[in-house]
């Protein structure tokens, strides 16, 4: 079995290394899950264009600190702010003109802001990779024993528990949240019942978006290389993760984002023969999902009227 | 004797917690018209989903038997194979293919008779035209015979409210069905629109020798029209016989006390 | 019926007709042109056979790079000379099984279509159970995997090198015929009764199932129908590059195809031939905005490389957020309509000034 072959020939120190590249992996999936998963609970739409704002988030970071030599953690806040209010503007303007359109156009309008987000991000910044900044403490290496850490990969979990808590927190004791949980599970009712529908979808916009931003930082200092479309893949990959945990389930997108994360390095780590496929692994566990448990390890099971 | 068409045995359908349909056991024979009817909610569109596959049940069997007197086991069949086998339905808000023409509508419902295979079709070879005038001619004679030939070019969801439910009768008929499953067939009509419909329903079911199951609130439709009735109230069946017998039921009047019959 | 073959008739002369001025653009008109008629045509073929997925059967698949890198290979290893194979493969050889096969290019475009329609097959049992947005990252996702496995399978694909030395095919009439074949091919079985079952899956799963249509069979039917043509297009695409990569099949690629049955009309033949003139000719009008531009001496600084996507896509936005239905919605252009505007060119407008008063 290579299997075990590989896990015998692996030593305490490298696969300490292996795990801690996986849940840092795994944390910012999870980050970038939660915009996936809150949007499709309210809107059932695919948020396209949320990768492609993790994308912008990256960009607002490198021009704060590199072209307008903001200090790093000022810049961090003003990026936050202005990734949500991209995805707020996103929202208005592709999606809530297609509010009582059929599913197909909204999903097209979707890829078309993705897209567009893509081009002009080539256009402004060009499509050469840009390095992002280092940051003082986070992007430095640490060192215990054998293992080498870059310092941010013991801040990323840290960063997505409080993350996670904050927003657990909105969702669960808040009016906002109660207003949030109700539009998901019944829209028309909570309409009728009076909740503010679309002020309730911008600020799910803005929060995704936030968190989206969060990861997006954590994400240039960890891989500091930025394209405009650098969002691409993790976003696709995001949204499988929020798939497999549940849709329109937060902690299910957390699980999920772990599980993808820590699969993907833990593949390459066992089997470098099939590194040319990591990006294949987070499809075939799409594929595997929705084959045996459509609605996700968290989901609730729904049938359609009939 | 007369030959029994359609059989539930025990059907049990369980949503969660709930109990949409409860041991329920309907016996519909050959040219018969049977009612299922109840309070909202009692489970009877549940009972129709059991039937034509849509949904499969938590326990029991529906039993059909062909024209041919074979008895088969439709129990967790698919939709498309239960209505190749000859069980059609309508729905209770209308699903028509709503962009396409009223005669597209009905000539779709002939593809499942199709024995030709795509390559066939495709090059229009003569074994698929020959299939394709035969299909063309009767939904011709089919829409003739309903009045629904004029209108045949008009986008199925451009007709009145009473033709769409008229016209999802007749699609159903298309596909030359031995039992046609009728899901509130007179819901929103007036009182002279439901009396043309019972007429129209008598006259179906004579001029293509159906057997008709129906689920209906307009009271006086049911009990001109039925020659069995089931009553189903939260998913278990209270009673059952023919109509006389139901209006007298003690149950069935309790289990509509309060209720709006038209509702 | 009368009707029927005098439009059967006029479709031939229609096509005897383009097919003249196809040999006239190959004969006359210089090679920049040539190019872009020949995409156009490609194009047409590629947004024809999502169509009748997206349009058709109602399935949102966004898999068409995928199966166009399928065609387009098959094109790229069989039909390099078997001389120039060695220079191509220069990094890792061929596989030796292979080294030696060569096919003329027809036969690699058709081997490369049933090979699409096969693998598409093989996707569509679990992947069309899912529905809209679901199917899309499906599709998407195994459009990434098929490129992923070109990608990595170097002793057949060359890997990311690419192959190069594809004998160029720069034949506006090969392609057009190849156009005017699949054209024919996708409108006969749109129109008979398995186009008719595509429809009804479209309109209306729960109805259409409820009427005897086996939708698995049909969902698979239109994938594979689909691939199959899209395998082609890739393959031809290929060829008129002369050069195939992993690169040129990103799942971006879906998107100018998702723009020309958008833009045409979801649902509509005639609509995609639109669809792919107008997003093909527009696509390279719109280089212009690539250019650097000088008005009066001033260099206008917006326009440099990649204005010309950041338009593309506007007009994408706009197209979906304000025209949703294109140019023909589900409808076609019919003969009986264009014969209609010949009789009563201002019929239109008359009827109109009627109502008016």
């Amino acid at each position: 079995m290579e299997l075990f072959q590989a896990i015998a020939n692996m030593t305490a120190a490298s696969f300490a290394q292996h795990m801690v590249n996986g849940i840092s992996l795994g944390s910012l999936y999870a980050l970038i899950a939660i915009g996936y998963t809150m949007v499709y609970g309210i809107l059932l739409m695919i948020n396209f264009a949320h990768a492609d704002i993790v994308m912008m988030a990256c960009y607002f970071a490198f021009f704060g600190i590199t072209a307008f030599h903001i200090p790093w953690y000022l810049t961090f806040i003003g990026t936050i702010i202005a990734t949500a209010l991209l995805g707020v503007t996103i929202e208005r303007s592709a999606y809530r003109p297609l509010r009582d359109a059929p599913k197909n156009s909204v999903l097209i309008s979707a890829i078309g802001a993705s897209f567009l987000l893509e081009n002009l991000a080539n256009y402004i910044f060009s499509g050469r990779p840009m390095n992002f900044p280092e940051i003082p403490f986070l992007s430095s290496i640490i060192t215990v024993g054998s293992i080498k850490i870059q310092a941010i990969c013991l801040f990323i979990p840290v960063v997505t528990v409080i993350c996670l808590c904050i927003l657990l927190h909105i969702v669960n004791h808040t009016k906002t949240g109660m207003a949030m949980r109700a539009v998901s599970k019944d829209y028309e009712i909570a309409r009728v019942m009076g909740v503010n529908i679309d002020n309730i979808i911008s600020i799910t916009f803005a929060i995704g978006s936030a968190l989206a931003a969060v990861g997006a930082i954590m994400w240039g200092i960890r891989y500091p290389g930025i394209t405009p479309y650098l969002g691409v893949m993790p976003g696709l990959k995001c949204f499988i993760a929020a798939v497999v945990g549940g849709i329109g389930n937060i902690k299910g997108a957390v699980i999920g984002g772990f599980i993808l994360g820590m699969g993907e390095i833990l593949i390459v780590a066992f089997f470098p023969q099939f590194s040319g496929y990591r990006d294949a692994f987070a499809f075939i566990v799409l594929i595997l999902i929705l084959f045996y448990k459509p609605t996700g390890l968290l989901g609730e099971k729904t049938t359609e009227k009939v | 004797m007369i030959r029994t068409v359609l059989r539930t045995e025990h059907v049990t359908m369980q949503f969660g917690g709930v109990i949409a349909v409860n041991d329920l056991n309907i016996v519909v024979k050959e040219h018969e018209i049977i009612a299922l009817i109840g309070p909202n909610g009692a489970g009877k569109t549940t009972a129709f989903n059991d039937i034509t596959g849509v949904y499969t049940p938590t326990k029991g069997r529906v039993i059909y038997t062909k024209t041919n007197g074979q008895e088969i086991d439709i129990t967790g069949k698919k939709p498309s194979e239960i209505a190749q086998l000859g069980i059609a339905r309508t729905f209770q808000n209308i699903r028509l293919f709503k962009d396409l023409s009223v005669y597209e509508n009905v000539l779709i419902a002939k593809h499942l008779h199709l024995k030709s295979n795509f390559v066939s079709a495709t090059f229009r070879l003569p074994g698929y035209k020959k299939e394709e005038e035969a299909m063309r001619a009767d939904v011709e004679r089919l829409l003739k015979e309903v009045k629904l030939w004029d209108v045949r070019n008009e986008k199925a969801s451009s007709l009145p409210y009473g033709k769409q439910r008229y016209l999802e009768i007749v699609r159903a008929l298309a596909t030359e069905p031995q039992l046609l499953l009728l899901d509130e067939p007179a819901a929103g009509m007036n009182p002279k629109e439901t009396a043309e419909l019972t007429d129209f329903i008598r006259q179906i079911r004579d001029r293509f020798k159906l057997t008709i199951f129906m689920i209906e609130h307009h009271m006086d439709l049911v009990m001109e029209i039925s020659d069995r009735i089931y009553v189903l109230d939260f998913g278990t069946t209270i009673a059952t016989g023919d109509p006389a017998a139901i209006q007298n039921n003690e149950r069935v009047i309790k289990a509509y006390l309060g209720e709006d019959e038209d509702a | 019926m009368n009707h029927n073959k005098r439009n059967i008739m006029l479709t031939l002369a229609a096509l005897v007709v383009l097919f003249g001025l196809a040999c006239f653009v190959q004969a006359e008109v210089d090679s920049y042109i040539r190019r872009i008629v020949n995409l156009c045509l490609i194009y047409a073929i590629i947004g024809l056979s999502m169509n009748v997925t997206n349009g058709f059967a109602g399935q949102f698949s966004l898999g068409q790079a995928g199966f166009m890198a399928i065609g387009a290979y098959m094109v790229g290893i069989f039909t390099v000379p078997v001389e120039l194979r060695a220079d191509v493969f220069y990094a890792i050889p061929m596989n030796p099984h292979l080294v030696n096969v060569y096919m003329p290019l027809w036969m690699a475009l058709i081997l490369g279509g049933v090979l699409a329609a096969g693998i598409a097959g093989l996707i569509g049992t679990p992947v069309l159970r899912l529905r809209g947005d679901y199917l899309a990252i499906a599709t998407l996702g195994f459009s990434e995997i098929i490129r992923i496995i070109i990608t990595n399978a170097t002793s057949i694909t060359n890997g990311a090198l690419g192959i190069k030395n594809i004998p160029p095919l720069n034949d506006v009439r090969y392609i057009f015929l190849a156009t005017a074949i699949s054209y024919v091919l996708i409108t006969l079985l749109l129109n008979s009764s398995y186009g008719r079952a595509f429809k009804a899956i479209r309109e209306d799963e729960i109805a259409a199932e409820a009427m005897g249509i086996n939708l698995f069979y049909h969902k698979n039917l239109a994938f594979m129908v689909s691939a199959f043509f899209a395998g082609i297009g890739g393959g031809l695409y290929g060829a008129l590059l002369g050069t195939v990569d992993p690169k040129n099949f990103l799942f971006t690629l879906t998107y100018n195809f998702l723009l020309i049955i958008v833009l045409g009309g979801m649902g509509s033949v005639t609509g995609s031939m639109f669809g792919a003139i107008i997003v093909t000719a527009g696509l390279e009008y719109l280089r212009v905005f690539d250019e650097p531009l000088e008005l009066m001496g001033v260099a206008i600084p917006l326009f440099r490389p990649g204005l010309r996507m950041v338009v593309f896509s506007i007009l994408l936005m706009i197209c979906v957020l304000f025209w949703r239905h294109g140019i023909m919605g589900t409808n076609e252009l019919t003969w009986e309509k264009i014969i209609h505007f010949v009789k009563h060119p201002l019929a239109g407008f008359r009827k109109k000034g009627v109502q008016g008063k």
